[in-house]
């Protein structure tokens, strides 16, 4: 324990922290509190002396728009579609990629390029993939061109391209452009926490997995993931949090009008809602859909903990 | 089961391909273990015991030679299919499974004509874990066992196939003191009780020599002898073995024969016939020693160390390869502590003469 006298010393190399800390985290939560129970909030009114009355007005006004219900569904939409895939892609790759030799680092590399890539500029390189589709008739005559390498694919193969991303695609195209971007830009940190844990992972139990004989889907099932279910439980506990907060991808594809040209917002989520709020001066409104989401992430995290206190060998 | 080696190697290629030098782990291994006996291979680290232990398991392929279980050559045979149980030095039990389902998963993989019902299944691992004495532990996770309650599952997952033969690799490392006397008696009875082929790892020659029924003894990948455990000690084959075997150990002093007397320095200690005139390396066993008042070897008296039974008498001899000789006595003979010096006569069948060059023992008679 430190000396009483010495205690003053610690709190003065504290300071320059707390300070920061107060002043850019902890009030600007307390102050997001605050405006999200003020009804009518208005940043520059307040300056001039006006009062709000404080009630649950912005909450209620956020739960009726339809706009942020769309928010709401397309993230939890992305969440629960998402978070499952990539976590389950991402062990595999990580079991395959522990039980080679040759190459390894070099494809552990390949394989963690995205997470060091601007996810917007990847977002255009898929954004680019998955196009298609001008409409490059004059006079009447349609020609329908292909322009993005994934149509190209499908039609090699004798398909039909899609509409992935244009005007006049359908949601469940965008869905599920959506989800192929968010799940490979997800992989890298999964595979290099599911690989960490396999690499601690002592030999010796494959090796008495050896002897007795397992059958190798057996000796995934019942040793690799209970043994690595710690790492499990923090990838798909982080990789929750991390799709409850999804923007930045679809602003990637789709740009700020988080939708394809012709249905703009459609595509739009809780973090986009919120930054679409703020240009409005609706600040009140902004918080209360801030707190909406906190409290979303705060009860799906406190479930996954609960679950994983089950199913998680420490 | 008979287990057979036949001229058994294993070799490691260099990790420097260019210059490096190929590490020959096990060198050209012959040894054949009788049908239901406990074998403990016996040696320094870095010997070869263990690669020899994972090539009779399969874990590792041996470079050249043949291994047999009885009839059957198994050196083609992958691990799984070669009946083997294996106990790890760290035991291996998979953490998040309980004791009993640590004992039921080998049998939970048997396929085809092998396979059983559940209750079967049950039957075999209750009887495993109360051969190992666990039977009220079936609920607990590992974490949650003593070392030697790990241990003891191990032993009862790798028995409960019912394994042509048993290897345990290091199986009392990790146990206390007291806890070691106890468990190797314990495998001594569970072994005996099943009546399987066991072979065992150490660098513990106490614990090699206390269990085994035949005891062989490595050095840097080479067999160095083979025997029962007292015929080991009593007459071993070169000074390696001599040093190895013993607690305390061998007391080694650098002498000479000259006319068929021993001399260590200037003291002739032994009369001896069939030697030539030489050099050699002298090792006399602690308990070689007696104390004579007009013994013919003098060493410096040091102190006595008081064990009850006997007395451990630490002197100190200008000819002496170790700083210190140390004998055991019978706590009968007084040691006049106020003696410069010690005199002792020597046991013949307790006093080995080496070859200076090769350490190799040289047989002589005593005159």
């Amino acid at each position: 324990m430190v000396d009483s006298k010495q205690q003053w010393k610690a709190w003065l190399y504290l300071l320059p922290a707390i300070v920061l800390l107060l002043v850019f985290t902890v009030w600007p939560i307390i102050n997001t509190v605050r405006m999200a129970f003020m009804e009518g909030y208005n940043g520059l009114a307040i300056v001039g002396g006006a009062t709000f009355k404080f009630g649950i007005g912005n909450f209620a006004k956020v739960i009726s728009f339809t706009s942020f219900k769309t928010s709401l569904y397309n993230t939890m939409l992305l969440c629960v579609l998402t978070v499952p895939i990539s976590t389950f892609l991402a062990l595999l790759i990580a079991v395959a990629l522990n039980s080679i030799r040759p190459l390894q680092k070099t494809l552990q590399t390949i394989f963690f390029l995205p997470y060091v890539t601007n996810s917007i500029a990847i977002g255009m390189v898929f954004a680019a993939m998955f196009n298609i589709v001008g409409n490059m008739g004059t006079d009447g005559h349609d020609i329908i061109i292909t322009a993005g390498i994934i149509n190209n694919c499908i039609e090699f193969f004798g398909g039909e391209p899609i509409n992935w991303i244009n005007a006049g695609s359908s949601y469940w195209a965008n869905i599920t452009v959506m989800v192929v971007y968010i799940v490979w830009n997800a992989l890298p940190f999964k595979i290099l926490v599911l690989l960490g844990g396999l690499q601690s992972v002592n030999k010796q139990y494959y090796d008495a997995a050896k002897v007795d004989g397992t059958p190798r889907a057996r000796v995934f099932t019942r040793i690799t993931v209970p043994l690595l279910s710690p790492m499990l439980a923090y990838v798909i506990i982080t990789g929750f949090i991390g799709g409850f907060k999804e923007y930045s991808s679809i602003v990637g594809i789709f740009g700020e009008d988080m939708g394809p040209a012709g249905a703009p917002r459609r595509l739009n989520t809780i973090v986009g809602y919120i930054y679409d709020a703020l240009p409005k001066m609706n600040y009140g409104q902004a918080s209360a859909a801030a707190l909406i989401l906190f409290a979303i992430i705060f009860v799906v995290t406190m479930i996954n903990l609960q679950v994983s206190k089950k199913r998680v060998h420490y | 089961m008979k287990v057979v080696l036949q001229n058994l190697t294993k070799v490691f290629p260099s990790r420097d391909k260019k210059n490096g030098t190929d590490v020959v782990a096990v060198n050209d291994f012959t040894l054949e273990i009788p049908d239901g006996k406990l074998i403990g291979l016996l040696g320094p680290s870095g010997c070869g015991k263990s690669t020899t232990l994972y090539m009779i398991s399969g874990l590792q392929k041996p470079t050249g030679g043949k291994i047999f279980f009885g009839d059957d050559d198994v050196t083609e045979l992958s691990t799984e299919n070669r009946g083997i149980g294996l106990v790890f030095q760290n035991y291996a039990l998979y953490p998040h499974m309980t004791v009993l389902q640590n004992i039921l998963f080998p049998l939970q993989n048997l396929k085809g004509a092998d396979k059983m019902t559940k209750d079967q299944m049950l039957e075999r691992a209750h009887q495993a874990a109360k051969l190992v004495q666990i039977d009220e532990l079936m609920d607990r996770k590992p974490s949650e066992l003593s070392g030697g309650q790990q241990q003891r599952v191990a032993i009862a997952r790798a028995l409960v196939k019912m394994p042509r033969v048993l290897l345990l690799d290091e199986p009392l490392s990790n146990l206390d003191a007291r806890l070691r006397l106890q468990t190797r008696e314990e495998i001594r009875r569970i072994q005996k009780e099943t009546g399987i082929t066991t072979v065992f790892v150490t660098h513990d020659q106490e614990e090699a020599m206390s269990i085994s029924d035949m005891i062989v003894v490595m050095k840097l990948g080479v067999v160095q002898q083979v025997g029962k455990p007292q015929d080991v000690y009593d007459d071993p084959i070169n000074l390696f073995v001599a040093k190895f075997l013993g607690t305390p150990p061998i007391n080694v002093l650098s002498g000479r024969v000259e006319n068929g007397v021993v001399y260590i320095g200037d003291d002739a200690v032994l009369n001896v016939s069939g030697v030539d005139d030489r050099e050699v390396i002298i090792g006399i066993r602690p308990e070689g020693f007696e104390l004579d008042e007009n013994g013919p070897l003098c060493c410096e008296l040091s102190n006595v160390e008081v064990m009850g039974r006997d007395v451990s008498v630490v002197s100190r001899h200008s000819a002496s390869l170790n700083p210190l000789i140390r004998s055991i006595i019978d706590a009968d003979n007084k040691v006049d502590l106020g003696s410069a010096v010690v005199r002792y006569r020597v046991k013949p069948h307790k006093f080995f003469l080496f070859d200076k060059e090769t350490e190799e023992r040289i047989l002589y008679e005593v005159k």
